[in-house]
Parts: structure tokens; C-alpha cells; sequence
């Protein structure tokens, strides 16, 4: 039977977080202070748990994601298994040959060419030369370069130069591959590629974890995936089941948070809460592209304990220059409700949203039996995609306008 | 399968470093290899410079130990200085860019992992090259004034290593701490800059040593400086017997440069777990 080639217990690694200071390094100035500092009481020192009390077995040929939002401890995880941090607590033992892949192109120097370049680049991810040799035409032709071989790489484009360092990474033969993310570089075409090669290395029966914000790439490639949130495992099992928690997690947590806000007016019967962008599947967003249907869900509270008459909510939109581009009220529509004290949202279902690519921001205005409720300005923003609103792949040129409406022609 | 078998730990210094660092010699290798080509992938620049800088060190020294009258020992002069200074520039180089490799590949560094003492371990490779192109002007100053080369020449080597580890020594210690703390990129420079001074380059040892007002202390904290006893040897391999090598400071500037690589990579090690963090 397979047998554990990973094994990760209870791991952790704290750094000290210095409050004044961004970087980690010092120097040595700051450091004698610093004794005399301390000496007055008050350090500013804290201890952040970038990894908390992880343990997980990996067998061999397991095919593992992990993933997370950022900062959840993936990338500290990996750094671990690949021996570049140390960690603080806990122990890893490994049992192969470990290669990892945390950025490809690590170590590409601009005025070599192609070819140097597949060399040095095969040896820093741990390639022997006779390795490299025997695998250098199969690496060119991956990559597609095959011309601009004795050209040095600072002419490369960035795609022949991402398709290079990716096509050196994807010939490592290792027993345990560890990959971060690497795939979301490159044109689609590519990337399709890159994945296929990774599915022939994990074939192989070679164990890979692989981390990565694209789901559909963890889905396609994993068996198994482990859900990493605020450095702790939140949920590890089947690739599919795990994955469908974190985009839940996700879309909850995408929304935009508004019941703290305190520079707001109105006389707070009604209060906001929360808003959420959200696709027709009722899926939150942190971005749509233009041309798509969006509802906005709003979320209030009802602090008057009866029913809001009259209730009336507006929203409107912003762009960057704080022009007012938009403006939707359930009054124009004619739609002005009673709510009930069990009812605590709207939704506005927008169409086809009509902005062009942009970042937007929203005002949120209600008034119930004619009186201002409540009234926070800037109460979020929208970030907003190009997208194929006719339909036809084509949009306006730049600077014909800021927004689109359907329209069609006729010739009589 | 267990032959592979890696534990990692805080705190745990990696029983197998030293067979590791065996591993990874095709990387250092490889680090060599691509500083070279970087330095002289522009061929006439690279080896132009290679042989300018030292031969314009070569001049100025000359011309301000003419002035001052400094002991010769019945050499010529611009001989005497060109073997001090060819020997002092490769330390002054090898010492500056080992204390700035881990900077400098920083990116390798926090994403792959090889023990890091290769880093710095290559890029004296690329030095060592600089100091034998450099060899050429000795060797044509010598061809022009008639200079003899003498038996002691078989000792060049011995003194060549010497200079290697007295520059590995110090500049691994500066690498490591000038990861920890980033100021000591300051350091460098002034160091190298003071030992200009108080290196035999524009005077030789005999005017130290040879000198009644020079009390004897001050003699000692000379001979302190690593590069005295070095500077000192290669004089008297590349120009024969006129040249006096003093045993005691000799000795005593061996003893410094082994202490400092012991020193060096004792502290190299104890920081290197951290490197990845802080970088």
C-alpha cells in the first residue's frame, strides 16, 4: 500500500511583528537603541502565528491543494516543506526527493541567454547537468523558444519568458513536487498546457501539493485539499467537498461590512448593515463584468420594533472622480414598500449592468415615512470589468463614453 | 526510501549540512558560472576593467611611494607595489561582494532551498578570475624590467589560498550580518578603505618593522591586519629573496584569517535559519 511520505505535526511558525517598523530586517543603529528601549519598558514586539497547530499526512502519488485566502498560512506552509523557513513549533518529516516551485524563473538572470539560462535555472531547482542535457530539446520545445535560444532573456517577451521558466519547472522529476500558484501566469493556451503537464507528473505517481486560487485548476488536478484559514486547518478531505467550503467561506466574507460605519446620518429607525454584490446564481462578487446581471442585497435592521412604512432606499453610484454616474430608487420604480420587523433585506436586481470598466463607489440612502433613516456615503465600491455587453465581442473604443445601453439599427 | 529521509525542526542544525552542502556543489557551480558570464559577457569592458582599476592603483601607489621615499628593498618599485596590490584587490573585491551575495541574491534566497554558504562561496569563483587576468601585469612588468622569477614562485599557490580564506573569513561574517542589519553595507567600503592605509601597499613591512620609532605594540597591531602577512608572502614569491617575510606577524596575521573563517561560518550558521525571514 502507498506510504506516508509527508508528515506534518502540529507545525507552527510565529514571527515577531515589530510595530513601527514594515521590514524585518534591521539595523544595527536601531538594535543598540532598542536595549535602551527596553530598558524604559514597553517593547513593541508581537508574536503573529502565521501557522497554527497544522498536522496532515500525505501518501505517495496523493495529489494535495491547499488553499485559502491570502494570508492564511499557504505560502508559509510551503516555504516549510521546502525547507526555506524554519519552523517554530512542531515537525515535518519528508521522506524523497523534494523539488518546489514557488516562482517560476527563480534565479533567471536578464543578460543570459535562453539557453544559459535553462541551465542555471534546471540546477537551482536541484537538476544535475546530465539531467538538464538529456531533457534540454524537450524543455525548448515546451517552451516554444527554440528560435531566440542565444538571445538573452531581457529581450524575451514576458510570455516566451514565463513559457521558458515554467517549461525548465514542469521537467523536474522529483518524487515530491511542491508548486505555488504557478499557473496563474501566462495566456490561456498556455496555462491549459502547463496543467495537462502536471497531470502527466502526478500520473506518474509522484506526490504534489500544489497551492492555488484557481479552484477549477485544484478540482482538475487534486484528489484531496486542505482549507487553510488564519494559519489554522479549517477543513481537509475530498478535493470537491473542500473547495465548495471555501468559496462559501469566500462569498461570505465578500461582503462589504457596513454596520460599524459611524459617519453616517439619519435617524437610525432603519439601519445598514451589509451590502453584496452577487450573480444570478446568488453567488457574492468581488468583481462583474459589465453586461452581466448583478443584485445588490442589502442588508438593514430594524431598530423602530414595527413595521417601516413607506420605506424608500436609494443607491448611488459614483465613478473614480466622485462624479455621480447612476442613481436607482425603488421610488422611481414605483415600488415603495412596508417592511415587516422579520424582514431585513432588498434586493436590486440590475440587468445588464451598464459601466464601463472602472471602479465605482455607492452611496446608500433610506427614508422611512419621509424622514432620512439613514444615509452612508461611500459605502463601498464596485469594481467593474470589461465585458461583452452586446454579446457581439465588440465594445465602444476608449473615450466614447462611460457607460453602454442596448440600442439596435435599422436602414429604411 | 528512508535514505532521503528529511526531519525538519526548530532548532535542529541539519546533522547532514556538510554532505548537503556536497549536493549542492552543481549549484555553486552553477552560480560561478553565471556570475562569469554576467562579468564578461561584454568581453572588452569586462576584461578591461579586470586590468584598468589595478593598473591605475599600481601608478598612483608608485608615484606616492616614490615620494615618500618608502624602502624598495632594492626592487623596483612599481614591481614592489604591483604585487601588493594585485593580491590586496582581489581581498578588497572577494571580501566586498561576499558581504553583499545574500543581498544580492535575495530572490534565490527566500524561494529555493540549498545551504547558503554557497552563495558566497561563488562569488569569490568570480574574483579569483578577475585576480588571474589581473596576473598578466605583473607578469608583463616583470618580462619588461628583467625581473627574474625566483623558486619561491612554487609558494604563490600556498599564498594565493591564504588571501582566499582570509577574505572568506570576514566576508562571510559580513554577509550574514549584513542580512541581520542592513547598515553594515556602510561598513564594508570604510573598512576596505582604511585598510588602503594600513596594508603595505604604498610603503613595505620593512618600514614598519625596520623603524626604531615605531614602538614595538604598534608593530604588533600592524601585523593584526590579516593582509600584512599575505601582501608580505606574495612579494616574496613573485619577486624572490631581496624580499624579507617577518615570521612572527606572519604567523600571527595565518592565525587571524582561519580564526575569522572559523568565526565566519560559525556565525554564518547560527544565522542562516533566519536568512529566509528576514531577507
Amino acid at each position: 500500500m502507498s506510504q506516508t511520505v509527508i508528515k506534518v505535526e502540529s507545525l507552527g511558525k510565529s514571527y515577531l511583528l515589530r510595530h513601527q517598523q514594515g521590514a524585518a530586517y534591521s539595523t544595527f543603529r536601531e538594535s543598540l537603541t532598542e536595549v535602551f528601549r527596553r530598558k524604559e519598558g514597553g517593547s513593541s514586539l508581537e508574536t503573529f502565528w502565521a501557522l497554527k497547530d497544522v498536522s496532515f499526512d500525505v501518501k505517495q502519488g496523493d495529489r494535495i491543494g491547499i488553499i485559502g485566502r491570502n494570508g492564511a498560512g499557504k505560502s508559509t506552509l510551503l516555504k516549510m516543506l521546502s525547507r526555506i523557513v524554519v519552523p517554530t513549533k512542531g515537525r515535518i518529516t519528508i521522506d524523497g526527493r523534494v523539488a518546489s516551485l514557488l516562482e517560476v524563473g527563480t534565479g533567471f538572470h536578464p543578460e543570459l541567454s535562453g539557453r544559459e539560462n535553462i541551465f542555471l535555472n534546471g540546477a537551482i531547482l536541484g537538476m544535475s547537468r546530465n539531467e538538464i542535457r538529456s531533457k534540454f530539446d524537450e524543455i525548448v520545445a515546451f517552451a516554444e523558444v527554440d528560435k531566440f535560444l542565444d538571445t538573452p532573456v531581457k529581450r524575451y517577451s514576458s510570455g516566451m519568458y514565463v513559457r521558458l521558466a515554467f517549461a525548465v519547472a514542469a521537467h523536474l522529476e522529483p518524487e515530491i513536487l511542491i508548486v505555488d500558484e504557478v499557473l496563474a501566469v501566462g495566456d490561456a493556451e498556455f496555462q491549459k498546457k502547463c496543467l495537462g503537464k502536471m497531470k502527466d507528473v502526478s500520473g506518474q505517481g509522484r506526490t504534489v501539493l500544489f497551492v492555488s486560487h484557481n479552484m477549477a485548476a485544484i478540482q482538475n488536478l487534486c484528489d484531496t485539499a486542505i482549507f487553510l484559514q488564519q494559519g489554522q486547518i479549517q477543513m481537509s478531505g475530498e478535493a470537491p467537498k473542500v473547495v465548495a467550503a471555501y468559496l462559501r467561506s469566500a462569498s461570505e466574507s465578500a461582503a462589504i461590512n457596513i454596520a460599524d460605519r459611524t459617519d453616517r446620518s439619519g435617524n437610525q429607525v432603519l439601519k445598514f448593515q451589509s451590502v453584496a454584490l452577487q450573480d444570478e446564481s446568488g453567488k457574492a462578487l468581488t468583481s462583474f463584468q459589465c453586461g452581466k446581471k448583478v443584485v445588490m442585497s442589502i442588508r438593514f435592521k430594524n431598530n423602530s420594533g414595527s413595521p417601516l412604512r413607506n420605506l424608500n432606499i436609494a443607491v448611488g453610484i459614483d465613478d473614480e472622480y466622485g462624479q455621480r454616474v447612476g442613481f436607482m430608487s425603488n421610488d422611481l420604480t414605483d415600488q415603495v414598500f412596508n417592511a415587516e420587523p422579520a424582514q431585513e433585506r432588498v434586493e436590486i436586481s440590475i440587468p445588464k449592468f451598464p459601466f464601463r470598466q472602472g471602479i465605482y463607489t455607492f452611496s446608500l440612502y433610506a427614508k422611512v415615512n419621509g424622514e432620512v433613516a439613514d444615509w452612508v456615503r461611500e459605502a463601498g465600491t464596485i469594481d467593474v470589468e470589461a465585458g461583452d455587453f452586446y454579446g457581439t465581442g465588440k465594445l465602444p473604443p476608449d473615450g466614447q463614453g462611460q457607460f453602454l445601453f442596448d440600442h439596435s439599427f435599422s436602414i429604411k | 526510501m528512508s535514505k532521503n529521509r528529511i526531519v525538519i525542526e526548530p532548532g535542529t542544525t541539519a546533522g547532514n549540512y556538510w554532505k548537503d552542502l556536497w549536493t549542492y556543489r552543481g549549484l555553486f557551480y552553477f552560480l560561478a558560472w553565471r556570475d562569469i558570464l554576467v562579468r564578461y559577457k561584454q568581453t572588452f569592458v569586462g576584461i578591461a576593467w579586470s586590468v584598468l582599476r589595478p593598473l591605475l592603483a599600481i601608478a598612483a601607489f608608485s608615484f606616492i611611494g616614490w615620494m615618500f621615499e618608502t624602502n624598495a628593498q632594492g626592487t623596483p618599485r612599481v614591481l614592489l607595489v604591483a604585487a601588493a596590490v594585485l593580491p590586496w584587490q582581489f581581498f578588497s573585491s572577494a571580501f566586498s561582494e561576499m558581504s553583499n551575495s545574500l543581498i544580492a541574491n535575495a530572490n534565490l534566497v527566500s524561494k529555493i532551498y540549498f545551504p547558503r554558504l554557497i552563495v558566497p562561496a561563488s562569488t569569490v569563483i568570480v574574483c579569483l578570475v578577475d585576480f588571474f587576468i589581473s596576473l598578466l601585469i605583473i607578469v608583463a612588468l616583470m618580462i619588461a624590467y628583467g625581473h627574474p622569477i625566483s623558486i619561491n614562485i612554487l609558494f604563490f599557490p600556498l599564498f594565493l589560498a591564504l588571501a582566499v580564506v582570509a577574505a572568506s573569513g570576514i566576508g562571510i561574517y559580513m554577509a550574514a550580518l549584513n542580512v541581520k542589519y542592513r547598515d553594515f553595507k556602510y561598513v564594508v567600503p570604510f573598512l576596505i578603505q582604511l585598510g588602503y592605509f594600513i596594508s603595505p601597499l604604498m610603503y613595505s613591512s620593512q618600514d614598519i618593522y625596520g623603524n626604531a620609532r615605531i614602538p614595538e605594540w604598534l608593530q604588533y597591531l600592524y601585523s593584526l591586519n590579516p593582509m600584512v602577512g599575505i601582501i608580505d608572502g606574495f612579494r616574496w614569491s613573485l619577486l624572490g629573496n631581496n624580499m624579507i617575510i617577518h615570521w612572527t606577524p606572519f604567523c600571527i596575521s595565518v592565525g587571524i584569517s582561519f580564526l575569522f573563517v572559523i568565526i565566519g561560518v560559525v556565525y554564518f550558521r547560527k544565522m542562516e535559519k533566519q536568512f529566509a525571514d528576514v531577507i
